[in-house]
């Protein structure tokens, strides 16, 4: 009797064990659904220009630091926006990281989307410039269900970029 | 919080008692959860081992080096993962009740708290072991949480680039990933190898082997269920796709669905709320500590009894610092005693028959002290009424003392059992100051001060010095050990025990002897 107790509770911890390592089934994302996602990492331009120093505070360098030109390593946030079917779903200025702003700004986001034809539009801004945009793209995709498209920015790619 | 742990102490001391039938006091696993937790241990690092020989960490490689080991090799490679894996389960399983135990039974408080601290980075390591070994059998599950992981992990801002961009397609990754991920699924196990040894140092003889026979009913059940229900991958992971249906191992992955229902900045604040709750626990509310036990040293031959007896390793044994004529003395480290009595009762000077002014022992507690528990013992024998008398001994921590006394039963009470010398047995016996003498204390298995009751029983059975004296009539001494829900049952005992004392002949009729402290019993035993 005390043996087919201790097998009765065995067997209720085996149960336990074998059902919650695989039960219950969860879905993390809905699968009749795909999923853009925009990630970069991008340096906007310096904050700036380069200024030629005076001879006074050039002297008043350490020796071993001494240049003749001062170039400020603060970079420009970027301003970021993508339409998808010509309607705006993701506008964000991205600050430079870094302790100093002298990091390259991230993007990571995920957008649920239908699947079907869309046609994306990508705009980025990385100068100090107040109008328009420095790399503009456009894709005409036609996503399929629980597809993961991504979108990264590469200037050596003239811009945006589907991988 | 009181609330909280009555009521968790009240569910486990109903698990004791329906455990204890199958199992007994030995086997039974809620004796056994840190020494099961460490067995698990064991099992899923020998089983790692192996499978680590057949694991391939190239990244396109490495899916079918598991899918190899498990189906080709079923027989050994695919069992061996699922014992892998099923021991993993079941460690989560043991640490997650021995945690909820050792909350329950309020073991954090006062000087445990370095056991309950050290416990802490426990949980942190032990899933971030099994979250890696998830990791690596990159199929869809694997890819869900790597994706969520980095994902939680860039909130933070200490990485230059988002880790989750390594993710992002399937041109990201490199072979390189897998062997950073098999180092970290093998460096995170030993540095929780290492914390369990802390976790340890502040407790005497910790018990980290389970006993023979339930380390092979859990080994025979576990290798059963890796049969039975073998451990299978999902889907190749592929980045170009986002995770469809996913089945989790809910006790290690348990925290993912909440990073869909929450944000991660959330889930971020969830975990050091609870990481910081757990670290309060100790002083939440801090413990009014009973002061520490304390050496005389003109009664201290230095025989280490009480060194050897102490479950915290709160008493050492240092050289001789008053010149009598013994090599070592007992010394005691007042942040590691937690005032159970233990030594007091190991001390072979713990006399109550000494024809002293004053009663006094090699080590004593403050309060309550040897003198104080003889003047105890006389206040209770004095109100004991007619009919066969019995004396008890009980723990404080057990069912209380208010509880048992009854009519011809007086009830002292004790911070541990193990805190009552023998000779106090001896004592109230021959001095007839009862007819029976009754032990109780913690259930078996159970002990508030993890050994209080097995140096009592072997104490008693003589067995450990000091042992009860052999003219002892030992018809005359009974015991029961309770958890605090089982008065009515030890009420019963006791009730048996004085029938049962009622049937001998001898000294029951003998009236109880007036007596105090300051007119302490004289002659010799």
């Amino acid at each position: 009797m005390r043996y087919l107790g201790q097998l009765a509770i065995y067997a209720a911890f085996a149960v336990l064990i074998g059902y919650f390592s695989v039960a219950p089934s969860y879905t993390h994302a809905p699968t009749d659904r795909g999923e853009i996602k925009l990630s970069f990492s991008h340096g906007g331009q310096k904050r700036g220009g380069c200024r030629q120093l005076s001879a006074e505070e050039i002297a008043k360098l350490p020796p071993n630091m001494r240049v003749a030109r001062s170039c400020p390593r603060e970079r420009l946030p970027l301003l970021v926006e993508m339409d998808v079917d010509e309607k705006p779903l993701y506008q964000e200025t991205l600050k430079p990281s870094g302790l100093s702003s002298d990091g390259a700004a991230r993007a990571y986001r995920r957008f649920s989307l239908p699947p079907g034809p869309h046609r994306i539009a990508l705009r980025l801004r990385d100068s100090d410039r107040s109008q328009g945009f420095d790399y503009e793209g456009g894709f005409d995709i036609v996503l399929q269900p629980r597809q993961n498209l991504v979108v990264d920015f590469r200037t050596e790619a003239g811009g945006f970029v589907l991988r | 919080m009181g609330q909280i742990k009555r009521l968790l102490r009240s569910v486990f001391a109903a698990l004791d008692r329906a455990f204890d039938r199958p199992f007994g006091p030995a086997w039974n696993p809620f004796h056994n959860l840190g020494a099961l937790g460490f067995f698990y241990y064991w099992i899923v690092a020998v089983s790692g081992i192996y499978l680590y020989i057949g694991f391939d960490t190239g990244v396109e490689r490495v899916y079918a080096s598991i899918e190899r080991l498990t189906h080709v090799q079923w027989y050994l490679g695919g069992v061996l993962r699922s014992f892998h894996r099923y021991a993993s389960d079941a460690l989560v399983v043991m640490m997650l009740l021995h945690l909820a135990r050792e909350f329950a039974y309020d073991r954090l408080r006062g000087v445990r708290w370095f056991s309950w601290i050290t416990g802490v980075p426990v949980l942190w390591l032990v899933y971030a072991s099994g979250i890696t070994g998830y990791w690596l059998v990159w199929d869809e599950l694997a890819q869900y949480i790597a994706v969520a992981t980095t994902e939680w992990l860039d909130t933070l801002p200490i990485f230059g680039e988002p880790i989750a961009r390594n993710f992002l397609a399937r041109d990201s990754l490199d072979d390189r990933f897998f062997t950073l991920l098999i180092f970290l699924h093998i460096a995170v196990p030993l540095i929780l190898l290492f914390v369990l040894w802390l976790h340890l140092q502040r407790i005497t003889k910790p018990r980290i082997n389970p006993p023979r026979g339930l380390a092979v009913g859990t080994t025979v059940m576990l290798l059963a269920l890796s049969l039975a229900y073998p451990a299978v991958s999902h889907a190749p992971a592929d980045l170009a796709k986002v995770p469809g249906l996913l089945h989790l191992d809910w006790f290690y992955l348990a925290w993912y669905p909440l990073f869909d229902l929450l944000s991660y900045k959330t889930m971020w604040g969830v975990a050091g709320v609870l990481t910081l709750g757990l670290v309060a626990m100790p002083w939440l509310p801090p413990l009014r500590r009973a002061k520490a036990a304390v050496v005389d040293l003109d009664h201290c031959n230095g025989c280490g009894r009480c060194a050897a007896d102490c479950p915290y390793g709160a008493v050492a044994m240092v050289p001789r610092t008053d010149g009598r004529p013994f090599a070592q003395q007992a010394a005691v480290s007042d942040s590691l005693c937690v005032s159970c009595g233990i030594c007091m009762a190991a001390c072979p000077t713990s006399m109550p028959f000494r024809r002293t002014s004053e009663l006094a022992t090699g080590i004593d507690l403050p309060d309550p002290s040897l003198r104080d528990l003889r003047e105890r013992v006389h206040e209770a024998a004095n109100a004991l009424g007619p009919g066969p008398r019995v004396m008890v001994f009980g723990c404080d921590h057990a069912v209380p003392a208010t509880a048992i006394a009854a009519d011809g039963v007086a009830a002292v009470g004790l911070p541990c059992i193990g805190a009552l010398p023998p000779s106090f047995i001896d004592y109230v016996l021959s001095r007839r100051l009862a007819d029976g003498v009754f032990l109780t204390g913690c259930r078996e298995g159970t002990c508030n001060n993890r050994f209080g009751l097995r140096w009592t029983e072997a104490r008693v059975d003589g067995l450990r010095d000091p042992r009860l004296r052999k003219r002892v009539p030992r018809e005359r001494v009974a015991r029961c050990w309770a958890d605090h829900q089982e008065a009515s049952h030890l009420a019963a005992e006791i009730e048996a025990f004085r029938r049962a004392l009622s049937a001998l002949p001898g000294p029951d009729a003998t009236p109880p002897v007036a007596a105090s402290a300051s007119h302490a019993p004289v002659g010799a035993p």
